[in-house]
C-alpha cells in the first residue's frame, strides 16, 4: 500500500516525467549518434555512385572500344574510310560532323540566347516577360524527335527553296568561305543539322541566362547608369562580368546538348560518311552514327568502331568541360585576384 | 529662405513624382545651393532618395515612374530634348546605400567611368585614378593592390571605393542615397570627413535617416514628410529653431 502514498506517485510521476523530457539520455543518444553515421554513410554511397557509373561507362566504352583500335590504331582518327564491306573503319567524317554542327548552332545559338535574355530582363515591359518566358520553357519541353521532324518535314523544303539559292549565289562566290556555301539545294546536310540544333538549344542557354541576369543587383546597374553608361556598356562590362560563370555554364549546357543530340540531326543530316568542305552536303555526326548503325553492325569490328566513336564523344565533352573550366579561370585572373 | 543668397545648382519647381498611381513627390519647390553640403531627412517612405534619384533620372530606368514640373541644373531643364540622358549622368554622380563595386579591379573600377567620356593616354589615366582615389581618402589603402578586384575590399573601403569612382569623371554634383548605411561608425566618420573634403568642389547632397549625420555633415537641412519638403533652411536653424512643428517634433524624436 505504500504505492500509493501521495510521495510515491509523486515520485513515479517525476521518473515518468524525467524519461520523457530527457531525450538526450545515453541510451536515446546512441541511437541518434547511429541514425546519423548510417545517414551519412547513405548519402556518402549515393555521392559514390556517381563515381562507380562514371567508371563503369569509361571501363565499357574502353573494352568495347579495344577490337578496333588494335586493328586500326591511331589511324581510326585520320581515317575517312567507313566501309562495313571490307571492315575498313575511320572517325574522322563523324567526329568533323559533330564539331562543325554543334560550331554551326553555337554561332546562331548563343547571340540568339543573349539577345532573348537581355531583352527580357533588362528591355521588355513587364507584360511581355511572362509569355516571353513561358515560351522558352515550352520550346525546351519539345521531344528532339519532334524536332527533327520539323526540320526534315518543314525547314529543310523552305531552306532548300528560299535560302540555298540565295547562299549559292550570294555567299558561294566569296573567296575562302564561299566554298562553305557551295552545293546543291537539297535541304539536308551539315548547315541545317547546326540550325536545328541552334533552335535546340537556345531554349536551355536563354533560361539559364536570364535566370543570371535577373539576380545582378539593380543597385549595381544603377551604378555603372549613374556613371553614364548607356544600356549597352552597362550589360557588356557589368552584367556580363557579373554573371561570367552563369552565362558559360548555360553555353556549356547548350554546347552539351548540341554535341551530343542525337534524334534531331539524325533526321537531317543526310547520314553521309562523306567529308565535305560544303556545309550544304550530308554529313554525319558521332551520335546519329551511333544511332544509325548500332542494331546493322554485324561483326566484332564494326560494334567495336562505333563503341570507340562513343568513346571519343565522351572524351570530346571532357575535354570541352575541361576548357570552360580554364577559361573561367582567366576571366577570374584577369578581373583581379581576391585578396 | 536664406538660400536665395546663393546660387543655385539643382532647383525644382512644382515638381510632382508619381510611382504608378502613387503621387509620391507633392508640389517640391527647392533651391539646393552650389558647393554646399544639403541634407534631406525625414521618415521612411517620405521621399527623400525619391527625390534624390529624380536630379539624375535615375527614375527613368523603370517604366512607371514619371515626374511633372520642371528640374533645373544650372539653370537648364533636365528634362528637355536638348539635354543627353548619359552626359547629364556624368554630370551628376551617384553613390548607393551599398558598396557596389563592379565585377573588376580597383584600378579598372575608377577607371570605368572616366573611359567613357574620356580618351586619356595610359599616364593620364594612372594619374585620374591616384587623384580620384586620393580625393576619396582611400589611396593608400589599396595603392599596392591595384589591379586586385574591388569586392574584396572591406565595406567602408568598397564605398570610399565608390565615392572615387564617382568623383573620378569630375560630376558637378555628387548624389549620396544613404551612404554609409551599411557601414561601421569608424567607416561612416571616414566617410563624412571625405564629404567635409569635397564640397569644396562640388555640390553634395545627401540622403540619410540619421540626424545627427545630417547635423555633423550639412551645411543645409530638407525635411520632408509623406511626399512634402515641410521645411528647407540651413542645417543650424532647423535644429535650433526650426519654424514648424512637425519639424521640430521629428528633431527632438517626439515622432518618427
Amino acid at each position: 500500500m505504500d504505492m500509493y502514498t501521495p510521495s510515491a506517485v509523486l515520485n513515479e510521476q517525476h521518473i515518468i516525467r524525467e524519461s520523457i523530457s530527457m531525450p538526450n539520455s545515453p541510451q536515446n543518444k546512441n541511437i541518434g549518434a547511429t541514425l546519423d553515421k548510417l545517414f551519412r554513410y547513405t548519402t556518402m554511397f549515393f555521392a559514390f555512385l556517381v563515381f562507380i557509373l562514371l567508371f563503369g561507362i569509361i571501363i565499357t566504352l574502353l573494352v568495347g572500344s579495344l577490337p578496333a583500335l588494335k586493328m586500326f590504331g591511331a589511324s581510326f582518327f585520320t581515317s575517312t574510310a567507313w566501309n562495313p564491306v571490307t571492315i575498313d573503319f575511320g572517325g574522322v567524317v563523324p567526329i568533323y560532323g559533330t564539331f562543325i554542327t554543334a560550331l554551326i548552332a553555337m554561332l546562331i545559338g548563343i547571340p540568339v540566347s543573349f539577345g532573348i535574355a537581355i531583352f527580357i530582363t533588362e528591355l521588355s515591359p513587364n507584360w511581355l516577360k511572362r509569355p516571353i518566358g513561358v515560351a522558352i520553357e515550352l520550346l525546351a519541353g519539345i521531344p528532339s524527335i519532334i524536332y527533327g521532324m520539323w526540320g526534315l518535314f518543314v525547314f529543310a523544303p523552305l531552306f532548300a527553296d528560299h535560302v540555298q539559292p540565295w547562299m549559292n549565289d550570294n555567299l558561294g562566290a566569296l573567296p575562302l568561305i564561299g566554298t562553305l556555301f557551295q552545293g546543291p539545294p537539297m535541304g539536308i546536310g551539315m548547315f541545317t543539322a547546326g540550325f536545328i540544333l541552334a533552335i535546340m538549344v537556345i531554349p536551355y542557354t536563354a533560361s539559364v541566362m536570364r535566370d543570371v541576369f535577373e539576380i545582378v543587383p539593380s543597385m549595381l546597374k544603377e551604378s555603372a547608369y549613374g556613371l553614364g553608361s548607356t544600356t549597352w556598356e552597362v550589360i557588356w562590362n557589368v552584367v556580363l562580368p557579373y554573371t561570367k560563370t552563369g552565362v558559360v555554364g548555360g553555353i556549356m549546357l547548350g554546347l552539351g546538348r548540341a554535341l551530343g543530340e542525337t534524334m534531331a540531326v539524325t533526321f537531317v543530316i543526310g547520314n553521309a560518311h562523306e567529308l565535305s568542305a560544303s556545309l550544304m552536303m550530308p554529313g554525319n555526326t558521332i551520335s546519329s552514327a551511333l544511332a544509325n548503325e548500332f542494331t546493322e553492325a554485324v561483326g566484332d569490328v564494326y560494334t567495336s568502331s562505333l563503341i570507340t566513336l562513343g568513346l571519343t564523344l565522351f572524351v570530346i565533352t571532357f575535354i570541352v568541360l575541361s576548357l570552360a573550366k580554364l577559361l573561367l579561370i582567366r576571366l577570374s585572373l584577369r578581373e583581379g585576384k581576391q585578396s | 529662405m536664406s538660400t536665395q543668397t546663393l546660387q543655385a545648382k539643382i532647383s525644382a519647381k512644382n515638381m510632382n513624382f508619381y510611382y504608378g498611381k502613387f503621387h509620391a513627390l507633392k508640389d517640391i519647390n527647392i533651391d539646393i545651393p552650389a558647393s554646399q553640403v544639403t541634407a534631406f531627412i525625414g521618415p521612411s517612405g517620405c521621399g527623400k532618395s525619391t527625390l534624390l534619384r529624380t536630379f539624375n533620372r535615375m527614375y527613368q530606368l523603370y517604366p512607371k515612374q514619371r515626374v511633372e514640373g520642371k528640374i533645373l541644373l544650372d539653370g537648364k531643364d533636365i528634362h528637355s530634348a536638348e539635354q543627353d540622358l548619359n552626359l547629364l549622368r556624368a554630370k551628376v554622380g551617384m553613390v548607393f546605400q551599398k558598396p557596389t563595386p563592379f565585377p573588376m579591379s580597383i584600378y579598372d573600377n575608377v577607371a570605368f567611368g572616366v573611359k567613357l567620356y574620356e580618351n586619356l593616354s595610359k599616364s593620364e589615366m594612372n594619374d585620374r585614378v591616384e587623384w580620384a582615389l586620393q580625393k576619396a581618402a582611400i589611396w593608400n589603402e589599396v595603392k599596392d593592390k591595384l589591379h586586385q578586384s574591388g569586392s574584396g575590399l572591406s565595406g567602408g573601403q568598397q564605398q570610399r571605393l565608390c565615392i572615387a569612382r564617382g568623383v573620378a569623371v569630375k560630376p558637378n554634383v555628387l548624389l549620396l542615397d544613404e551612404p554609409c548605411s551599411a557601414l561601421d561608425p569608424i567607416s561612416t566618420a571616414r566617410i563624412e570627413d571625405l564629404i567635409h573634403e569635397l564640397k569644396k568642389e562640388y555640390t553634395i547632397v545627401i540622403v540619410t535617416h540619421n540626424m545627427q549625420q545630417a547635423a555633423r555633415v550639412s551645411d543645409y537641412t530638407a525635411y520632408m514628410y509623406l511626399g512634402e519638403l515641410m521645411e528647407f533652411d540651413q542645417t543650424n536653424t532647423i535644429f535650433t529653431r526650426p519654424s514648424r512643428k512637425e519639424t521640430e517634433d521629428y528633431i527632438t524624436g517626439k515622432f518618427g
